[in-house]
This record gives structure tokens, sequence and C-alpha cells, in this order.
């Protein structure tokens, strides 16, 4: 059952992306190439963040810790 | 937002009008909407002209393409790129009389609304609510048609004359004395069509040197009228009394543009009933401001005259006034008598002018004799002439439905536009996706509605605009809203930010079982 409204939520979603698109008043071959120019945009993007995003947050993360790192050195020497 | 009870002693009852906005999200979807549907007007454009495409619209011939191009503006983008996707909700052949419920024929398109073909089976009894019969008068009963037969027998149909020649029958005089009669006022012209009446008289009663004050949202042919006649036109806000309070003081301060003469005539047109927002006119603001700045006014009855007004007599009733105050009063018979054709009610020295100087009592072709027959008997309906008090109850019947169906909407959390006692109810859309999904999954459901876009209101407020006419009963109105609660949950329309809980004795606690 809960399967079942799920599909069914998902199919609702679907048609109010078509409706507000206006894809539902378009022929066949219109809603074949915006589909495929919506997916390749929506696929690039994952692909950017796949490669990219863990990169850059690995940098901000180091670049926090040198910050960070740095005042507990200072701290360390003080007290040395 | 609410509009209350702005100057207390003016209004006699409470005023409320609607004109929500929608969040500011639905407005981005809109645009997100048109944006795609013009790139993709561009694309069929593009290759309807590299010829990758069968041109099926209007084009230029090959010898003009050189000269100025006709068919590259936006009206006629809009028509080809979006208006043609979804004509198939418009210009619908009905085969029965537009009653409560209709016949329609049924018709399909095998290539995406460019040509359409009758499959000859006919849709039965689709639920009306688009017609503009209000008080039911469109039947088809044989009792009631009684004095039109016979009419009809007596006269035949055409009258084949103006009416200055050879038109004018007694059957013109009987009702105009009776329009004149229930309208209260001193004489009534009528004429054999509601938009000419409009377009052919304002240019007879102004002209150059005169002044045009236009409300925002006036029907075309108020426009067409005040355009014809050559006066100088200012538009003032849709109902709002200090633009036009200021438009009439620059007006009386600084005269005519150049020679800052006094204008001969200051005019204000409005309407009763404004038929694409369901709002009513501010009646006793503006004849008090009228009467402050001795201008005249034209007030066309349109949707208003039988439909609003405790016994069926327009906006002057319904707001306490007298007739005396509105300098002329217009109105049409297609709207709530259930037959065509306009009038022209005022003073006697009005009427008389107009007989004789208007365009249409000279050249357009007088009513025809049972549609006049039709209209005289509708009126003593409403009057109580013919001895029952069937009038009355229609009145009574649409007033109880119209708050019926407006209370119910509102609870359901739509956004309607409009004052609460008009029976012209809007519901609004917004986007161009939906108008087309809407109309065709309701007459799916076996209910026929109209939906308006672009042209006729603004391009972001596109709308569904229901009729609530006093022959609907009580469970034709609920299997509509029914279907519209369903229809509102599936194109998640529902966007009132306002509504109330649509089952509030689930709340109510206020009885106590006191067990003995």
């Amino acid at each position: 059952m809960d399967v079942r409204s799920l599909k069914n939520y998902l199919y609702w979603l679907f048609c109010q992306f078509e409706l507000i698109t206006c894809s539902y008043l378009m022929e066949p071959w219109e809603k074949l190439l915006f589909y495929t120019f919506n997916i390749t945009v929506l696929v690039t993007a994952l692909y950017a963040a796949y490669s990219f995003v863990p990169g850059h947050i690995s940098t901000a993360f180091q670049l926090f810790l040198h910050l960070f790192g740095n005042q507990r050195e200072s701290a360390v020497s003080v007290v040395k | 937002q609410k509009n209350g009870v702005s100057n207390g002693t003016l209004y006699k009852k409470t005023f409320i009008e609607h004109f929500e906005q929608a969040p500011m999200y639905v407005a981005v979807l809109t645009f997100v909407g048109f944006g795609v549907g013009t790139i993709f007007g561009y694309l069929r454009d593009f290759m309807r002209a590299w010829g990758l495409e069968k041109r099926n619209i209007a084009a230029e011939r090959e010898q003009q393409k050189d000269f100025v191009p006709l068919y590259q503006d936006f009206e006629n983008f809009y028509t080809r790129n979006l208006y043609l996707r979804i004509r198939d909700n418009w210009n619908r052949p009905i085969c029965s009389v537009p009653g409560p419920q209709f016949d329609l024929m049924e018709r399909v398109t095998d290539d995406y609304n460019w040509t359409f073909r009758f499959t000859g089976r006919t849709i039965k009894n689709v639920i009306n609510m688009g017609s503009y019969n209000y008080l039911g008068f469109a039947e088809t009963d044989v009792n009631a048609l009684k004095t039109v037969t016979r009419e009809l027998q007596k006269y035949g149909t055409g009258i084949c004359s103006t009416r200055q020649e050879m038109g004018t029958l007694d059957k013109h005089v009987e009702l105009e004395k009776l329009v004149a009669k229930f309208l209260g006022v001193e004489d009534a012209m009528v004429f054999g069509m509601g938009f000419a009446t409009n377009s052919m008289n304002i240019p007879a009663l102004v002209g150059k040197g005169c002044l045009i004050l236009s409300d925002e949202l006036n029907h075309t042919s108020l426009v067409l009228g005040a355009r014809l006649s050559g006066a100088t036109i200012r538009i003032f806000k849709h109902n709002n009394m200090q633009s036009l309070e200021k438009l009439l003081r620059d007006a009386i301060i600084y005269g005519q543009p150049r020679s800052r003469r006094a204008w001969r005539k200051i005019i204000i047109l409005v309407e009763g009933i404004y038929s694409m927002e369901g709002s009513i006119v501010r009646l006793p603001e503006l004849v008090s401001l009228k009467k402050k700045y001795k201008a005249y006014l034209y007030l066309d009855e349109a949707h208003s005259i039988g439909a609003v007004g405790a016994t069926g007599r327009g906006v002057v009733e319904y707001f306490g006034m007298s007739p005396d105050d509105v300098d002329v009063l217009m109105g049409t018979f297609t709207k709530s008598f259930g037959a065509a054709g306009g009038y022209i009610a005022g003073k006697k020295g009005l009427v008389d002018f107009l007989r004789t100087h208007s365009h249409s009592a000279v050249y357009a072709t007088s009513m025809c004799p049972p549609v006049a027959e039709q209209i005289i008997r509708a009126m003593k309906c409403l009057m109580g002439l013919d001895g029952t008090t069937q009038g009355l109850q229609r009145v009574r019947q649409l007033g109880k439905n119209t708050r019926y169906f407006r209370r119910r909407l509102h609870e359901m959390g739509f956004i309607i536009y409009g004052n609460d006692d008009s029976p012209v109810v809007p519901l609004l859309l917004y986007m161009p996706g939906k108008i087309g999904a809407f109309a065709r999954r309701m007459l799916e459901k076996n209910i026929g509605v109209v939906v308006v876009g672009f042209p006729a209101t603004p391009i972001t407020e596109s709308r569904a605009r229901f009729c609530v006419s006093a022959a609907h009963t009580r469970e034709m109105l609920d299997t509509v809203l029914n279907a519209l609660d369903e229809l509102g949950d599936f194109l998640h329309l529902k966007y009132s930010r306002y509504s109330k809980s649509s089952h509030p004795e689930l709340y109510e606690e206020t009885r106590l079982e006191l067990e003995d």
C-alpha cells in the first residue's frame, strides 16, 4: 500500500511538472526534445556535483583545520 | 485583501470584494511556463520558416516578403504557438437550448487543433456553467413560450426595416413602456443588439471637445463607442474612486489640452458588474462624485440587470439609490432575459434625442417581434404582472445559489475574485498549462466551463469563469463543487491563504450532553 501511494504521489508530481512547464500541451516529438534536454542538464549537473564537490569539501575542511590547528599550536607554545 | 464599509454613511450594507494575490512562487512558475512555451514557439516558427514543417497558418505571399511583415507581432505569435495548442476548449458548438444543462457536439482533432472534425455524436446533459443565463429564462417549456409562439405566428420573424423608416412596431412601443416602468425612469429605447447599443449610441451622446472617463476594465463595446465618438478618453484605475476624483479635478482645473477651455461635457463610463472580475461598481461614491463635479454618468448594466438587487432591478436597487441619480442607464436583454438586444433608459429628453440622432436607430434593423415578446414576458414575470411570484422566486434563487457557490469555493481554498453578491465567479488558474487541462477534465466529468486566457485578461492571471444561474439546482451545484474539489487537488489550484476549514462542524464542541 505504501508503495502504491508513493507511486501515486510521484505520478502526481510528474503531472505538476508537466502542467507547470507546459509540456502537457506539447506534441510528442517536442516532449521528447524537452525531456532529453532536461535530463541531459540534470545528469551533467549531478556528474559535476559527484566529481567536484568532494574535492571542494575536503579543501574547505583542510582550510578550517589549518586555522584551528594554528590556534592549538600557538596555545601549546604559550603553555610551554 | 477584503474591503469593508469604506464610507460608513454611503453604503447601506457591507461591500466585500476579494482580489487576493497568489503566493510568489505561482507567479514565478507561470513565467517559467510561458518561457518554455515561448522557446518552443520560436523553435516551431523557425521550422516553419525553413520549410521543415508544413505551414497551416496565415502567411504572406511570396511577392509580399519584401514589404513590412504582417504576422510578426506578439499577438500573432501568441495565437500561432500558445492559443492554438488549447484551441479545442473554445468555440464548442452546442445543439440545444443553453439552459442549466445542454448538449454538446463531440469534436475531435487529428492534427493538434489545426482542424476539427465532428464525430456525429452528441454529449448529452452537460452541466452549463458558462452561459449568461442568470434567471433561467432560456427555456423551451411550451407553457412559458405560449405568448412568444402567438406573436411569432402573428408577426413572423423579420422586420425588414430600421426604426426610423418602417421598423417601429406596437410591440416596440409596448416593450419600451414596460422597460421604463421596470427601471423606474421616464422613457426607454430598445435596440436589436447589445454591443451595437453601446458602440452606436456613445458617439451620438459625446463628440469632439468632450471628455470620457472610462474604467480600466470596461468592455470592448464601451471602448469602441468611446473611440468612435472622437472625444478625449482618460482611463481611471478599476473601481478606484480616488483615481477618478483626481482625474475629475485635473479635468476641471486644466480644461482641454491646448486651449485650456472648459470641457463641453464630462461623462463617466462604468459597468454594473464587470464580467471578467465579478466586481460591482461603487455606485454611491460615484454618484456623489458626479454631483460634486457636475459630470454625467453612463452605467452599463449588461450583467447586473435582473441579476442583483432585491427585485432584480440592477445595481441601482442593490445600493438602494434612485434611478434619477444615473443619467444614462444602459443594459442588455441577452443575459438575464434570454433574448437579444439592448436598451437605453433615462429622462424623456435624452431618449427623444437618441430616437432621432442614434446611428442604430437610423441604420440598424430593429428588434424582431418574437424576441421582443420574450423580453416582455420575462419582464412581466419579474415584475409580478403575470399574477405569479415566479419572477421574485427566480431572483431569490439566484441570490441563494450565488452565495452558496461562492462560500463553498472560498472554503475549499480557491482564489476567487469579485464581490460576494455577483453571480459571475472567476476562479484563478494562473498557469497556461492548467487552462487546457482544467477545461478538458471538466468536460470529461460532463461539466462545461469557460476558461479565459491572455488577450481578455492580464497574461499572468488566466481564469475559469463560472456563471451561476437561478435554474441550477442544489444537486447540480454540488456536482460541480465536488468535481472542482477533486480537480483542485489534482491540479493543485487551491492557492488561497485565507481559506476556512471546509468541515467546521467537526471542530464545534459547544454542545454538552448532560447525562441523567
